[in-house]
């Protein structure tokens, strides 16, 4: 008697399974989908290291000691680490206050918090243009005042946070509902004030959810194209993030540059894709409550 | 059984006020929870609030702990008007249903939670934090498990851990809601033997939530026996089930079988021929009788007050309950001692031997 099964036999013991397609079929579908992500996927990310990469590492090189694109980075940078430090203290006292207490407007908050993820971020930009703007609402006073914000860092790090703003709410939210709060409370009654309360049990609970939400949220906030190109102006050297700045040396015909700096933003994609993994296979419990409400 | 309740934590303490619950009245949305409920309980007595689900014991347990406060009336610890003090002061040890221990604490951690969120003034020593959580171990029988975490102990550990980690602060009076509400036969039995030998060894003012009457009856020095937010009658166990005040809480003590009767002059006939029961003065006219399985026997002729025909029986440590259809319909479960057999369909005859009137 042989204990192993040949696939035709198996298939043909349990002939009511859903998975009796022949074998061609099964390596077709997956050859398919190989080969779309191959297509769409792999290839341009290929591209992208290989054209910047197309004059040798010293032109790759050359591309970053350029005053503009270190002026880039450095803006990028500078508008992650104000846009994603802000979204994580709001996200977490939105998702606070809507997982945990019941108030008037509730439903109306959460659905305000998904606004930018449903608004193309274009349009996003050109709210602030029409807030912030010269002509615009606050335009006036502003001008009294001296402030710039439109075609400015102020438009650029707004936007940035408008767009970002639901990533930590988002993963938060679920989170913190399905935990419910019977820990927070026995805390309480154990004499832990709220925010003792908050910093061991509440906070430890989600981070895990906390630091994947915060590595998707910094990716787009140093990503985002669309909402900061309305509000930025393009000024070089000033108001210009790193998709900016690829998007201008690119419409130069610089494509070594302009992939020579495309390809920091993939590495971060591909830096982020690899924590995320990480994370989701470690920690899986704890994210799948927030992954589920997206 | 007079002699169940000897040296109950109760009886020792001569019973002072530790807990006033004045009038308190609560409402959620438009639904009333609590309607101007009162309840006085004594220091050191194992207190067991007694109710159907939904009839307001985990608010009622939540408002005394500061988790919820009243729209009307007053808790008072002691002498002290307790209703608007925040939680944190109120110096009280909660135990939930489902445990709410600390998932990424270790049990040792767990425990000392509440002395280490303490100022740092009043902090004790992390050596005496030890020997503290050590003790406790110690007391609920889990001396090798300070490292361990919750997702590492069974159902029946958790709940131990949690009554730990509230007695380590020291709390003046002990709340918990059905504590074993969500742990198998077996080890709930275990578990409120343990917790009355606790209880025993630290007179703990204690109040404890149960909707199980075995379990509150077993457990309490005395029983409140609650319906739809209203406290229907508190006393001792033999109090509550040898002179219940009404139908409801009669019912909510065990099974029972309703029989109309007449009342006059203290009597009680059904179907015309007289009980054992007597009816309370003033109470004249059509009655309901209710009595418990083992309140009725069987019996031929003129000694039955009900007749009817067995639809089936079974056996339940050594005992056998039989159920018997009436001719108007009702069936009724009557226990018996295990030694004749009836066999279904057979006639019989009933007789009632004690049981208690209520207006009908
Ligand atoms: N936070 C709340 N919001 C609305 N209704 C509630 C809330 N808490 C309890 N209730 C309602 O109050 C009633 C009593 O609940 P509860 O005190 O939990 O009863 P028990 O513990 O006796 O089962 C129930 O009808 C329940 O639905
Ligand atoms: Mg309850």
């Amino acid at each position: 008697m042989s204990e192993t099964f040949a696939p035709a036999t198996l298939a043909e013991a349990r002939p009511a399974s859903v998975v009796t397609e022949g074998l061609w079929v099964r390596g077709l579908l997956i050859a398919v989908a190989i080969l779309f992500l191959a297509l769409f996927l792999v290839l341009p990310l290929v591209t992208v290291f290989a054209q910047a990469l197309a004059k040798g590492f010293g032109a790759y090189l050359a591309a970053f000691t350029e005053a503009d694109a270190h002026a880039a980075i450095r803006l990028t940078l500078l508008t992650a680490a104000i846009a994603v430090p802000f979204n994580l203290v709001f996200g977490i006292m939105a998702s606070w206050a809507i997982a945990k207490f019941e108030f008037w407007g509730k439903n109306l908050l959460v659905t305000l918090i998904d606004l930018p993820f449903s608004v193309s971020p274009v349009v996003s930009g050109l709210i602030y243009v029409l807030v912030f703007g010269a002509q615009g609402l606050l335009g006036p006073w502003l001008l009294a005042h001296d402030l710039q914000v439109i075609f400015a860092v102020p438009g650029i790090v707004l936007a940035t946070i408008f767009v970002t703003f639901p990533f930590v709410a988002r993963q938060l939210i679920p989170l913190m509902q399905e935990q419910g709060t019977a820990e927070e409370e026995a805390a309480l009654t154990l004499g832990a004030s709220g925010w003792h309360a908050f910093r061991t049990v509440t906070l430890p609970n989600i981070r895990w959810g906390l630091l994947y939400s915060v590595l998707l949220c910094n990716a787009r906030a140093m990503g985002e194209f669309g909402a900061v190109s309305v509000v930025s102006g393009h000024i070089r050297g000033l108001t210009n993030t790193l998709p900016l700045h690829v998007e201008i040396l690119y419409n130069e015909y610089n494509f070594v540059a302009a992939f020579a700096v495309a390809s920091l933003l993939a590495g971060l994609a591909l830096v982020t894709l690899l924590v995320k993994s990480l994370l989701e296979w470690r920690y899986a419990d704890e994210i799948k409550a927030g992954a589920r409400g997206h | 059984m007079p002699g169940a309740t000897e040296g109950r934590a109760s009886e020792r303490t001569g019973g002072s006020t530790a807990i006033r619950v004045e009038n308190l009245s609560k409402t959620f949305d438009t639904a009333a929870v609590l309607h101007d409920f009162s309840l006085d309980v004594r220091a050191g007595e194992l207190l067991a609030l007694l109710g159907p689900s939904g009839s307001g014991k985990t608010t009622l347990l939540r408002i005394i702990a500061g988790l919820d406060f009243p729209d009307d009336g007053r808790i008072v610890f002691g002498a002290e008007d307790a209703t608007r003090l925040p939680v944190q002061q109120r110096a009280v040890g909660f135990v939930f249903q489902h445990y709410a221990l600390f998932k990424h604490m270790s049990v040792a951690e767990n425990i000392a939670y509440g002395l280490n969120a303490r100022k740092r003034s009043e902090r004790p020593a992390k050596a005496e934090i030890k020997r503290r959580v050590g003790d406790l171990l110690d007391l609920i029988k889990l001396s090798g498990f300070a490292d361990r975490y919750p997702s590492q102990l069974s159902g029946g550990q958790r709940q131990r851990i949690a009554l730990a980690r509230a007695l380590a602060v020291e709390p003046r009076v002990l709340l918990l809601d059905e504590p074993f509400g969500a742990l198998d036969a077996q080890v709930r039995k275990d578990l409120r033997r343990w917790l009355r030998e606790i209880h025993d060894r630290t007179g703990q003012t204690t109040i404890f939530v149960t909707h199980d009457q075995d379990e509150a009856l077993e457990l309490s020095d005395r029983v409140a026996v609650l319906d739809k937010g209203r406290l229907e009658q508190v006393g001792t166990p033999d109090e509550v089930q040898e002179a219940p005040v009404s139908a409801t809480v009669l019912k909510f003590l065990g099974d029972t079988i309703e029989v109309e009767a007449i009342a006059q002059g203290g009597e009680v006939r059904v179907d015309g021929r007289l009980t054992p029961v007597r009816a309370p003065g003033g109470l004249v006219g059509p009655v309901k009788l209710y009595a418990r399985p083992w309140q009725l026997q069987f019996a031929e002729g003129d000694g039955a007050h009900l007749q009817g025909l067995v639809r089936s029986s079974y056996r339940t440590q050594g005992r056998q309950r039989i159920e018997v259809d009436r001719p108007e319909g009702k069936t009724v479960v009557v226990e018996a001692a295990d030694t004749h057999r009836f066999a279904a369909g057979s006639p019989v005859g009933l007789r009632i031997t004690g049981g208690h009137v209520f207006p009908n």
